[in-house]
């Protein structure tokens, strides 16, 4: 390993911008002759919109434009996977206009865009558009909104359900039931949470009357998906029109993956306008449109051999789409979710039912981790269960239902078929780390001083590198989920490397710099990494799913090796020699068995200056685009371990240790590693311990709409973290590489409940949801303690 | 934010005058409330009246054997200023845990009191302490300062130019804070005075307010479990996402016990 | 409009605003200084801050008008040259920072905090960025950071 390559803790390419204020935001770019937008919103859950009066707001100081429903004449944002339900039906899509046309449907739906010279004069002016509304009940919780006689979202999702869909064989798990010894019972909620990625979404649309060319420039990660639907959907701009730029974006985890109302508004608008104009949210509109993560509730029921043995898994879901369908809503509690239900267990029979239904709140799609975390918090949640009920250690029934190591590749009764893993190794490191088995004494020690102390385990296995286009397409998916990457060698040597994924905090400018220096054995600041524009990359889909290392650096590799080999084609001409004779290695071509080299640099200047080159058999340049679509999902596991002390007078869980191991692959950068771990396992521990977003019932308004009242992580809220490695190789992708963005998101939650259950059985407390908050601790104490009083 | 017009005095005698001049004008001294309020356009004021430029109303003095805060006096100047710590600790530490370091730069004393916030940290200390508010018009108890939810005695037009605390025998805070916004869930006060035990509750009630069940059991005998094992009714606290009116009735006690443990 | 005038990074800086244009926007808009971000409406997560006359304040819940005659220091006012502050530079070793956004207010907060406790523990490092959310790094790398930063700043 050189101190650059692959493997090595390389410092970010990255942060001199970051850290001298010198990124490039889209809230930072200012088009000549820029205008403003901002959009008025619905302050109802639900409610016709009987009247809009923009008279007096038109000729306020600065307004050029306010346009409404009635003035929109173009398409509604498409939903990108279909699902179809148990009877084979096609799920319910509803139309999504990005200016709502009659009804309103949740707080924060767009009613009006107002266009001004500055942004406060179009808020001021927003503040004299007179609606006039006629309320209509709203339905809000997801539990109630399948029953009948519920207020309704759209009249065609009878009973507000958009798909009654299932996977697995429901024969084999009643036989499996059926025989069962003990069967465990648990009931959970996966809680809604908010994104709330620091940046705020923003857009800015332009439009050149010379080109007749649209440029968005928009917080994405997936600036050509962007473009795909917006072009093709939403606005009818065919792509050679239409440039799609997703600058510096400060951080997604998700939420800025999908096609949002706003882009397509300035986009539109620029055009009429002929002007570019710009929105940006503010925090409170983030909290009322980006799409929100989670919200289910589900029941789950684990049959069991008089061993411990798991025979038999049910689960019946219900999920929460929200008002209307978000990008990729309907794929994540169903393909991204039901298919992981085995985890890393080999439970023989699996059978899931996922009921999606329509409430009046903000569309709900994936947030970090997307459906793995609801799967692996369900799971673990019900094997310590088991294991109490069992009476049997919560470790050992892991043991005894893993996957053996021999047993890979690995068909799970859900459909995926896992490649690689190791979960007795990340298990034993896991718990060799934590210093499990001398948890006791520090219980003890902390009751003594007055602490209720406690420790959880998770084991959890994800699916990502998403995806297979094959096997997602025939899954519902409308879109391929391969990736591509470009290798550009300059004539002096140096290399562009474009990828169609995006980086907005995984520092993809210092990891594929590694990765191409290494294998082409040319210095790192030789190298520079291009993404997120349009008009620069051939194409991409973007980042999410922990795809970019797996799929889109694959697609680098694919990429180098075409440029090799036609490299040693130049190298074989320029040495005289047999193409098959030319071994390229640290950055230089040799003959074997001779010493005749030719240097990188040299064959790159050959390749632009081609007097001496086999002109008849190669064409000049070095420069080659490889496509990569993954042969399968990439399966990253590995085990966390939590450990906590509550606090029986305030009910103030602290966390006093994190342990995570985990399996990811191959590792280019153990330091950007670490980092993902660190971010994930934070959002892990934010929605088991703090956040929430809750709704009013009734009113369906958001109470937590700020951050006053939405709990994120803080950095006295969290511990350090002590996070490790233990990694198989992916067997199917050149690189071995698995994917590390959301192993932290959905491995912690259950470790940490599990370890707050840990500290409070003592009491007598057996369940407690998440977040587990002050509150809720100390009522669960209270009512324990009541209990045992009353006994 | 709506626009309004700004004026910056450089007397409270000046600001006192434009305050009178106009017709819906608002001060505004460190801003970390009232500028969100405007932001969301709750607040409409045709002026802003800016203190932030008279001397006279910054600064710690000891004075009486106590300490006198200068309405303009940020809440970082009272966590770090020895006269304070040397003085009465309690106040330095309750003025450590207001907000974020940001928010301690800028929100000052005056603002703090005149808000009267239900949940804010300082009308714990302004009533557990027995200060006197001093006005640009009159001296105010603390007994007689704080009147409601963002209501105090503060006329219209009325300035607070100071705030007199003074020495207790021993004093202590402790505060639960909402884990969101770092407010007080409940925040309470205890000190030992020279005219008897005096305990002050915030984030609870409308607005901070006097404990006579607390005080009750302290001036028995001022130790932590004393207040501990007080049991008090949940009637009339505040109930919210964070803390229903129960569990913030058993926090005062928890509360109260951790000040007096950490009274000095 | 009022005209205001400041000093922002050593340089004087005017220009008329309204009244109700707040610093951070000033700083924004007028000046183009768009390392100082804006990521909430309620004053909770530091993005924008700033240093005012040597202390941290969050230059969203300041006007531009209040600063008036003050000394200005932004994120873009910090390095000397290419030669990044101490801050700056452990932020950069120890992988204290992935987007980038929440960055320039941490780094802003941590110097200020620095100044203030030349050695700040663990704990004190954690309460004292209170008012700066990360939603990327789960603050590990930049509670480490900090710790370095303060003792490069000492050295
Ligand atoms: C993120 C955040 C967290 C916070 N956390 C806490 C916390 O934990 N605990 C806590 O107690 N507070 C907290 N605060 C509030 C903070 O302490 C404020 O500084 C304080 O409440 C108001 O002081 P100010 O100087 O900023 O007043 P301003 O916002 O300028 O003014 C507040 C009100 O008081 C009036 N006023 C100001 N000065 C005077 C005066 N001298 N005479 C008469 N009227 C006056 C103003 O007209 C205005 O109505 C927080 C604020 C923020 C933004
Ligand atoms: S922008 Fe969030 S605190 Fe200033
Ligand atoms: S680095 Fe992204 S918010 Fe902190």
């Amino acid at each position: 390993m050189t101190a650059t390559g692959i493997g090595a803790s390389v410092k970010r390419k990255e942060d001199y911008r970051f850290l001298t204020g010198q990124g490039s935001y889209t809230d930072d770019i200012n088009r000549h002759g820029q205008v403003y937008a901002y959009i008025l919103r619905s302050p109802h859950a639900h409610a016709e919109i009987a009247k809009i009066d923009t008279s007096a707001a038109e000729s306020a100081p600065g307004v050029i434009a306010i346009f409404t429903g009635a003035d929109y004449d173009k398409g509604g944002l498409p939903a990108g996977w279909q699902i179809h339900s148990k009877d084979g039906s096609p799920m319910i899509e509803p139309p999504h206009l990005p200016l709502c046309k009659d009804r309103v449907r949740h707080v924060g739906d767009q009613v009006a865009l107002v266009i001004a010279e500055t942004y406060a004069q179009a808020k001021d002016a927003a503040e004299q558009i007179d609606v006039t509304y006629k309320e209509l009940p709203a339905i809000i919780s997801t539990a109630d909104a399948d029953k009948p006689g519920k207020p309704q979202v759209w009249a065609d999702a009878k009973n507000n359900t958009c798909f009654d869909w299932h996977l697995g064989d429901k024969a084999a798990t009643d036989a499996a039931f059926a025989k069962a010894h003990h069967v465990t019972k648990i009931d959970l909620v996966n809680q809604r949470l908010v994104p709330n990625a620091m940046e705020p979404r923003a857009a800015v649309g332009d439009y050149d009357r010379a080109t007749g060319e649209y440029t968005l420039y928009t917080t994405s990660q997936n600036p050509h998906v962007i473009r795909l639907l917006m072009g093709a959907f939403v606005l009818q701009i065919p792509e050679h029109k239409l440039r799609v730029v997703a600058p510096d974006v400060g951080g997604g985890f998700g939420s800025k993956i999908f096609h949002y109302a706003e882009e397509a508004l300035v986009t539109w608008a620029a055009g009429k306008l002929r002007r570019p104009v710009k929105w940006t949210a503010e925090r409170g509109e983030s909290f009322l449109t980006d799409a929100q993560g989670r919200d289910h509730v589900s029941h789950a029921e684990l049959a069991m051999d008089k061993d411990g043995k798991f025979l038999g898994l049910r689960v019946s879901t219900v999920a929460n789409m929200g008002a209307y369908l978000s990008t990729f809503a309907p794929c994540v509690p169903t393909y991204l979710y039901a298919t992981l239900l085995a985890g890393v267990y080999t439970t023989p029979a699996i059978y899931a039912e996922v009921k999606a239904v329509f409430t009046n709140t903000v569309v709900v799609d994936a947030y970090r981790g997307a459906g793995r975390p609801e799967a692996t918090y369900l799971l673990e949640r019900l094997v310590d269960k088991a294991a109490r009920e069992m009476k049997m250690d919560r470790v050992e029934i892991r043991r005894k239902n893993f996957i053996p190591r021999d047993a890979f590749p690995y068909q799970t009764p859900v459909a995926l078929q896992y490649d690689s893993g190791d979960y007795f190794a990340t298990l034993e490191a896991a718990l060799k780390a934590s210093d499990w088995a001398g948890f006791e004494s520090r219980r003890a020690d902390a009751k003594k001083r007055g602490k209720l102390r406690g420790i959880g385990i998770s084991t959890y296995i994800e699916a990502c590198g998403i995806a297979p286009s094959a096997v997602v397409g025939s899954l519902g998916a409308r879109a391929g989920l391969y990736e591509c990457g470009s290798i550009r060698v300059h004539p002096t040597g140096s290399v562009t490397v474009f990828t169609g994924t995006h980086s907005h905090g995984q520092g993809h400018e210092t990891t594929f710099s590694q990765l191409v220096s290494d294998t082409l054995g040319i210095p790192i600041e030789n190298v520079e990494v291009s993404h997120g524009d349009t008009n620069k990359i051939p194409f991409g889909m973007g980042t999410y799913g922990s795809r970019s290392l797996a799929v889109g650096g694959s697609a680098l590799v694919k990429a180098m090796d075409k440029i090799v080999a036609k490299a040693k084609r130049i190298a074989a001409h320029l040495m005289e020699a047999s193409v098959a004779d030319v071994e390229f290695k640290n950055g230089t071509f040799t003959v074997a068995g001779t010493d005749k080299n030719v240097p990188w640099g040299t064959v790159a200047l050959t390749a632009y200056v081609p007097h001496n080159y086999p002109i008849t058999e190669l064409e000049p340049g070095l420069e080659e685009t490889a496509f990569y679509d993954p042969l399968n999902f990439t399966y990253p596991g590995g085990c966390h371990i939590c450990e906590v002390e509550v606090d029986p007078d305030t009910g103030v869980t602290q966390i006093v240790n994190f342990t995570a191991v985990d399996d990811i692959g191959r590792v280019i950068n153990p330091m950007i590693v670490e980092g993902q771990v660190h971010g994930g396992v934070a959002q892990g521990i934010g929605q088991a311990l703090l956040e929430n977003c809750v709704y009013d019932e009734e009113s369906g308004q958001l109470l937590t709409g700020s951050l006053m009242d939405y709990c994120m992580p803080r950095a006295d809220d969290l511990p350090n973290f002590k996070v490790a490695t233990q990694s198989t190789m992916c067997t199917h992708n050149p690189l071995g590489a698995k994917g590390v963005g959301e192993v932290g998101a959905i491995g912690s939650p259950p470790a940490v409940i599990n370890a707050v259950l840990d500290a409070l059985s003592p009491l007598g407390v057996e369940d407690i949801s998440m977040p587990a908050t002050p509150l809720k601790v100390w009522q669960a104490i209270h009512s324990a303690s009541a209990k045992v009083a009353a006994e | 934010m709506h626009d309004f017009g700004y004026h910056r005095p450089a007397s409270a005698a000046d600001a006192a005058g434009l305050l009178a001049g106009k017709n819906e004008a608002k001060i505004v001294a460190g801003g970390m409330t009232l500028i969100p309020t405007l932001k969301q356009r709750l607040a409409q004021p045709s002026d802003l009246i800016d203190l932030g430029g008279i001397a006279e109303l910054k600064g710690i003095k000891v004075e009486s054997g106590g300490i006198t805060i200068g309405a303009m006096t940020t809440h970082a100047d009272v966590e770090r200023s020895t006269d304070v710590r040397k003085t009465i600790p309690a106040l330095a530490v309750l003025a450590s845990g207001i907000g974020d370091p940001l928010v301690r730069n800028r929100g000052t004393m005056g603002g703090s009191v005149a808000n009267s916030d239900p949940a804010a940290d300082y009308p714990a200390a302004v009533l557990g302490l027995g200060a006197t508010v001093r006005t640009n018009k009159r001296e105010i108890k603390a007994d007689d300062f704080f009147k409601g939810m963002f209501e105090t005695a503060l006329q219209d037009g009325e300035i607070i130019t100071a705030i007199h605390f003074p020495k207790p025998e021993k004093a202590g805070y402790s505060k639960f804070a909402n884990p969101a916004s770092r407010y007080a869930i409940v925040g309470v006060f205890v000190a030992r005075t020279s005219g008897g035990i005096r305990v002050a509750v915030t984030g609870a009630g409308p607005c901070a307010y006097r404990s006579k069940e607390l005080e009750g059991a302290l001036s028995a005998n001022f130790t932590p479990d004393a207040v501990k094992a007080v049991k008090l009714s949940a009637d009339g606290l505040n109930s919210d996402l964070h803390a229903t009116a129960e569990y913030r009735a058993h926090l005062i006690s928890v509360m109260a016990s951790r000040a007096v443990a950490a009274a000095s | 409009m009022p005209t205001v005038e400041m000093t922002v990074n050593g340089k004087r800086a005017s220009a008329q605003v309204e009244g109700r244009t707040l610093l951070v926007q000033f700083l924004r808009e007028k000046l183009g200084l768009t390392g100082t971000h804006i990521g909430c409406d309620t004053s909770q997560c530091g993005a924008c801050v700033v240093h005012i006359d040597g202390r941290a304040v969050k230059s969203c819940t300041m006007l531009a008008v209040q600063a008036n005659g003050a000394s200005v220091m932004t994120i873009e006012g910090l390095a000397n040259g290419e030669k990044l502050h101490p801050m700056q530079e452990a932020f950069r070793d120890n992988h204290g920072l992935q987007c980038g956004f929440c960055t320039p207010g941490m780094v802003m907060t941590a110097i200020d905090l620095v100044k203030n406790n030349p050695a700040p523990s663990e704990e004190e490092i954690r309460h004292g960025l209170e008012g700066n959310i990360c939603r990327c790094t789960g603050y590990h790398n930049i509670v480490k950071a900090v710790k370095a930063g303060a003792a490069a700043m000492k050295g």
